[in-house]
């Protein structure tokens, strides 16, 4: 919301907006890990367990799967639409990656990574051509494909469930092990926020969605080819959906049609909270996944506090709801302070 | 998506009814029933003989009765969801206010209340909760994805929170056989009686009334709309009210229609009730759609749910499938069958009078 107002201003008056903009979106992300912070070390205190590596370890793992489909959510919401499909691919993709590894035992496993992420991707491309082709509204398009997509599935499995006996030892481990300390999983997702977040930072097309998602309009104007960027989104999303199939597989073994079921909330909320703006144009990877570690922490202190878990849901709503409207306010506060420093400027 | 008054006007969405041709019979039906209305019927006919067709069961007062019964809840929903959607606004919370209402019954229920008292108390707090997400909306300016996004969670955790993971079976059976029952020995059960009520008097609402056409104004042109004075924010923060009210009523309904509540009753019932609004030609950027459309999306969407489940070949999987691609192809058809008629209008550009047979 806050890149919106900075969009108008001549090139002078650009740098020092931009440089406002800035400031609010570090202070954004600033108040996310203050947040954080803050709910581990009152859980900690509470409860000394908490702190113990193997609890922190679980934190972080249980944090990285939906760390990178919020990393992927960013991409299609910061471009103005959403991805509601992606609970549901990445059920299909999780089926896909036990299917193949308990059926063909011989199988590489970066072919099933491979393959999970190319099935995302497909899905993702099925999405992005109904709405950049199609011009159907990515809220109908997606709302339509969750369905779609998770009826394959099921017909796909057909009641059927992949046992974590059949899968091959080395793919499991890939949920647990660690390397240099650091689990895989984690590793996995912090080289996929920073991979996403370079790219929409430096790179001419990881920006132009930044302005696709402020003003579709202007970016037309400016010769933004709108179509082919959206679409980018979009595989994009539907491939990191895909590489969370499969380490889901790894992490949980047991895999059935049901697999990510109601994920696409956490998803976007995990964004939203980490200030991406669901109106897009504004907001970043390292805060969505930021919004997801926040999530899945609240969750765990919750259960460690003995807080009945049906809190845990009513929380994240409150929290999502919190998180719009802060952002709501702030993006007020930055319009009338931008609004006042162009009037000084020309007065 | 809508909301969000900044944005480009749509470009896309459902089909432009301005351009409709004059003269013979065909087209005289379609102005009196819209083109869209009448497809709808021309689907209901197919999937009438296609279902016909699965198992000669399906064209039985006993398949409408079951059939019907499946679908009382997205049903009574897709009716209040029609108004804020025609307003360019949208409800994603309303199956989360139903489990909230459910759980809420059954609390109070088990706290020894009388039905009579409970009932009124439900109805009240979905009300609530409706204008919790109005109020949100229209006084504090946020787009209303987010934040029934975020009721959605918000609301469905309440519910956990009031009834636990316990759940309530012991409703008095004169009220559970009232919601289950059929009404006056026909085959239509009493909920579609409910369902009928409820639909002429949203009809009357959206059609025929003032109130009405300020929605249709608001949804077409919300700026527009409040510089001609009409009062915007009252009447979304009306019809937010009222998607909370039906959808906490549904939840009275699904909890003595199964006789048991739970906190996890009618998950992703919004999208079904969404898919209905949709189907039946509501544009998602608000102003044009009709009732009648809507309910006969919902014939539709139930008469397909039972063929697919009388069939004994087809997996019922397939209903998912089926519903996902018709919430799809209710946008991309009419923008597919208007690209194709431009094309054809620049085509035929310089002989005009052959131009208008389409």
């Amino acid at each position: 919301m806050s890149a919106q107002a900075a969009a108008p201003p001549p090139a002078a008056e650009g740098a020092r907006a931009r440089r406002l903009t800035e400031r609010v979106f570090r202070v954004r992300e600033l108040g996310i890990i203050v947040a954080f912070l803050a709910l581990v070390a009152v859980t900690g205190i509470l409860e000394p367990r908490f702190l113990e590596a193997g609890s922190l370890r679980n934190l972080a793992l249980n944090a990285s799967i939906f760390a990178i489909l919020a990393v992927g959510q960013t991409l299609v919401l910061v471009t103005r639409n959403v991805d509601l499909s992606v609970g549901s691919v990445l059920g299909l993709s999780a089926y896909f990656a036990g299917d193949l590894l308990s059926n063909h035992q011989g199988l590489p496993i970066p072919v099933v990574f491979l393959l999970g992420i190319a099935l995302g991707a497909a899905c993702g491309l099925f999405n992005g051509i109904l709405v950049t082709w199609g011009q159907v509204p990515a809220l109908v398009v997606t709302l339509g494909t969750l369905y779609m997509f998770r009826g394959l599935a099921f017909l796909w499995t057909n009641g059927t469930q992949v046992n974590a006996e059949t899968l091959p030892d080395a793919f499991l481990n890939l949920g647990t092990d660690s390397v240099l300390g650091v689990p895989f999983l984690v590793l996995i997702a912090l080289v996929v926020m920073l991979a996403v977040g370079q790219w929409l930072r430096d790179y001419r097309a990881g920006r132009e969605l930044y302005a696709i998602g402020s003003n579709p309009e202007g970016a037309r104007l400016a010769g933004v080819r709108s179509e082919r960027r959206v679409l980018t989104a979009f595989v994009l999303a539907g491939a990191l959906a895909g590489l969370g199939g499969v380490l889901f597989t790894a992490r949980f073994g047991t895999v059935d049609a049901t697999a990510g079921f109601g994920y696409e909330l956490t998803v976007i909320a995990a964004a939203v909270v980490g200030g991406v703006a669901i109106f897009g144009g504004a907001g970043s990877v390292y805060g969505a996944a930021m919004g997801a570690l926040l999530l899945g922490t609240i969750t765990s202190s919750l259960i460690v506090l003995k807080v009945a878990a049906f809190w845990q849901q009513a929380a994240i709503g409150a929290l999502l709801l919190l998180a719009i409207a802060f952002d709501r306010f702030v993006a007020l506060r930055v319009e009338a302070a931008l609004r006042r420093r162009s009037a000084r400027r020309a007065g | 998506m809508p909301a969000d008054t900044t944005a480009t006007p749509p470009t896309t969405g459902a089909p432009a009814r301005d351009a409709e041709p004059t003269a013979t019979g065909g087209a005289r039906l379609r102005a009196v029933l819209g083109r869209w209305e009448a497809l709808l019927i021309g689907l209901l006919v197919l999937t009438a003989v296609f279902g016909q067709g699965i198992s000669s069961e399906f064209l039985t007062g006993d398949s409408f009765t079951t059939g019907s019964l499946d679908l009382s809840e997205v049903a009574l929903m897709a009716l209040a969801l029609t108004l804020v959607i025609v307003a360019a606004e949208i409800d994603l919370s309303v199956a989360s206010v139903l489990a909230l209402s459910s759980a809420l019954m059954a609390e109070l229920w088990n706290g020894g209340m009388p039905l009579e008292l409970i009932m009124p108390i439900c109805l009240a707090a979905g009300a609530a909760c409706g204008a919790f997400n109005g109020l949100l909306v229209t006084r504090f300016g946020l787009p209303s994805l987010a934040v029934t996004i975020g009721t959605l969670a918000l609301f469905r955790g309440l519910a956990l929170v009031v009834i636990g993971d316990e759940s309530v079976t012991d409703f008095p059976a004169n009220y559970t056989d009232l919601a289950f029952g059929n009404f006056a020995g026909t085959f239509v059960p009493n909920t579609m009686v409910l369902f009928a009520i409820l639909a002429v008097a949203f009809g009357v609402l959206l059609h025929a009334t003032p109130f009405g056409r300020s929605i249709y104004a608001i949804g077409a042109n919300e700026e527009a709309a409040y510089f001609t004075g009409l009062r915007v924010k009252r009447v979304k923060l009306i019809l937010f009210t009222l998607s909370g009210l039906v959808a906490a009523l549904a939840g009275i309904v699904i909890t003595l229609r199964n006789s048991t509540a739970a906190a996890n009753v009618g998950q992703g019932f919004e999208l079904t009730a969404i898919t209905a609004v949709l189907l039946g030609g509501v544009s998602i950027f608000g102003g044009r759609g009709t009732i009648a459309g809507v309910i006969l999306a919902l014939l539709l969407l139930g008469g397909i749910q039972k063929a697919l489940l009388l069939s004994q070949s087809i997996s019922s999987y397939w209903i998912q499938i089926v519903t996902g691609a018709l919430l799809v192809g209710s946008v991309l058809g009419p923008n597919i069958a208007r690209r194709v008629s431009e094309a054809r209008r620049r085509g035929t550009s310089h002989t005009p009078e052959e131009g208008s047979t389409t």
